[in-house]
């Protein structure tokens, strides 16, 4: 037992996504995002982990588990996180789930919450940063008939009970939430670690348990579970590339000049 | 056949209908049939403005007592759809409240959601809609396949919000069910952050600062020419993310979408993030160091160059203008 005498048993949703440093493509046959290189940790998503780690830390006991759904059995980002240092994953992977839209994912990702028996807090990232649906977090809370808090950019527990600032348009609320909950984290919520080379030895070893749609009683999924079709993909009108000049020390007359022309100064 | 019935998801900031709230009305009018606003709060006070630009009818749940719209608002809307009034469409704001109540209403509607979109259509009995991907080079027209009601999310400024002259819109009444353990968080206290200026989704001219400041106390840079050119700051993620500057200053697709005359990124390499949110600028200035950087691929004027030798001679010389 630590501090506040409460073990907890955290849930974290991660993506692997195709490295967003390399410019991402539409698959021209199924109209999807292109995700058949290497994935790595939604970065996201590293977020969550560190809290879901300090949090456990603070709780003294308990542990972090991972939930992703990935296609080829993808577990090179749920490395990286169970490297970090989450104990356990159930990866869902599936070649049904292509084309599978945002609610689907919320029913499979909520099914896997099930499989692994439950949690304390379930943490999931705001959005993702390839698919940026953005609805994933609150519709996994809808399936589980759980609270949440949406964009909370400042999480501590006590004694059961969650209080979290959730960023709004004009500030931030002050929110109290009882366990058991979801949670969506913002960017930037805690520093996640890098994981060490002793973390990262280990993470080889922990269990990631791999599973099918099937598996955890979930259809119809993928295209058959969409109720959305891709009609047409155009290329939106370029913008014309303006004048480009490499500043001699009186390049700031040329802005200067720019803004009178416009009459804005 | 047009669509017979639409709602539009009513936001209310300081009292009134957001003017995001007012775009989508705007539209709403225009796919046919009747549209009504769903407000989670009091509708009396908003039912005039709302009237003004479409809706026949507001649908109000009341006081939240503190409950978060997204669970509140999504229970009150599926009590009225169970009721017999279901909509063909239900239109959201992309903001934290839009999406919260689009993905409660959408688990216990079993209907898929689209959101980030910028357009709809109506065609017969399909219902079109169309998102930027990859930065805004490419869009992608989907549509809704199973039947309604159809649920989208829609990107600010997608639509010019235009009066239609309407009078004012009944008021029905649409209580908040007992939500059980799922209403189970309360807000406690609202903090509005101060800003002075003009507000950063409406100023003629932003000022946004990016990485390339190098640290944090060099953001007073692009605040000091946000002031001098009476426009609002505003930053990349980057930024955001390392404890810069609040959430509030953010532009890009999970920050504030800008339309200003004019925008000038200062350090700003162009992210797709970042450029989501802005590249509907009417003009462009970039200082950047890298003349790779893909944001001198939208600027009409790019200067490249260290912020920090540019902008103290840009601010100089404003100053001697003042």
């Amino acid at each position: 037992m630590g501090n506040n005498g409460f073990s907890m048993n955290v849930i974290v949703c991660v993506k692997q996504i195709p490295d967003p440093a390399s410019p991402g493509a539409l698959d021209p046959s199924t109209n999807t995002l292109k995700r058949d290189g290497k994935l790595i940790l939604d970065e996201s998503d590293s977020y969550g982990v560190e809290m879901a780690l300090q949090l456990v830390d603070a709780a003294g006991g308990g542990e972090v588990s991972l939930i992703s759904m990935a296609p080829n059995g993808e577990v090179s980002g749920m490395r990286t996180a169970l490297a970090m240092g989450a104990s356990k994953g159930v990866l869902i992977s599936d070649p049904a789930l292509l084309g599978s839209d945002a609610l689907t994912t919320a029913k499979v990702l909520a099914a896997a919450v099930q499989r692994i028996g439950g949690a304390d807090l379930i943490i999931a990232a705001t959005e993702s940063s390839d698919g940026y649906t953005g609805t994933v977090p609150e519709q996994l809370a809808e399936v589980l008939g759980m609270a949440s808090v949406t964009f909370a950019k400042k999480v501590t527990i006590t004694g059961g009970t969650l209080e979290a600032h959730r960023q709004t348009e004009e500030g931030y609320d002050e929110v109290t939430c009882p366990l058991p909950a979801v949670i969506s984290v913002t960017a930037g919520v805690v520093e996640p670690r890098y994981p060490s080379f002793k973390g990262i030895m280990a993470a080889k070893s922990k269990p990631v348990e791999q599973v099918t749609a099937a598996d955890l009683g979930v259809s119809p999924v993928g295209w058959a579970g969409s109720g959305q079709g891709v009609v047409a993909v155009t290329q939106a009108e370029a913008r014309a590339a303006g004048e480009i000049i490499e500043d001699d020390g009186e390049s700031f007359t040329k802005i200067v000049a720019f803004l009178e022309n416009l009459k804005v100064i | 056949m047009a669509l017979n019935n639409i709602w539009v998801f009513a936001q209310v900031a300081n009292g009134a209908p957001t003017t995001f709230t007012l775009e989508l009305l705007t539209k709403a009018r225009t796919l046919g049939g009747t549209v009504s606003a769903f407000v989670g709060g009091d509708g009396a006070a908003v039912a005039g403005v709302l009237g003004e630009y479409g809706a026949t009818t507001v649908y109000a749940t009341g006081d939240l007592a503190g409950k978060l719209p997204g669970v509140a608002v999504s229970a009150a809307m599926k009590a009225v759809i169970d009721g017999g009034a279901a909509p063909e469409l239900i239109m959201f704001p992309q903001s934290y409240e839009g999406r919260d109540v689009l993905s409660r209403l959408s688990v216990k509607l079993d209907r898929t959601v689209l959101t980030n979109n910028v357009d709809i259509a109506v065609d017969g009995a399909s219902v079109n809609v169309t998102t930027p991907v990859f930065g805004g080079n490419v869009l992608v027209t989907t549509g809704f396949t199973g039947s309604g009601p159809h649920l989208a999310a829609f990107r600010p400024k997608s639509f010019a919000a235009e009066s239609a002259g309407g009078g004012a819109a009944g008021v029905v009444a649409a209580p908040v069910p007992d939500l059980g353990v799922a209403g189970g968080a309360t807000v406690t206290a609202v903090h509005v952050e101060e800003t002075s200026g003009p507000k950063l989704d409406e100023a003629n001219i932003v000022v946004s600062g990016g990485r390339g400041l190098g640290e944090a106390a060099k953001y007073e840079m692009v605040e000091q020419l946000a002031k001098l050119l009476k426009g609002a700051p505003g930053a990349s993620r980057a930024i955001v993310d390392a404890g810069w500057v609040p959430y509030s200053y953010q532009v890009g697709q999970t920050g504030k979408v800008v339309k200003p005359s004019v925008y000038i990124a200062a350090g700003i390499s162009g992210a797709t993030q970042h450029m989501v949110g802005m590249k509907g600028s009417k003009n462009i200035i970039a200082i950047n160091k890298d003349k790779e950087a893909p944001i001198f691929g939208i600027a009409d004027l790019g200067i490249v160059g260290d912020v920090h030798k540019v902008l103290p001679k840009l601010i100089e010389a404003l100053q001697a203008r003042a």
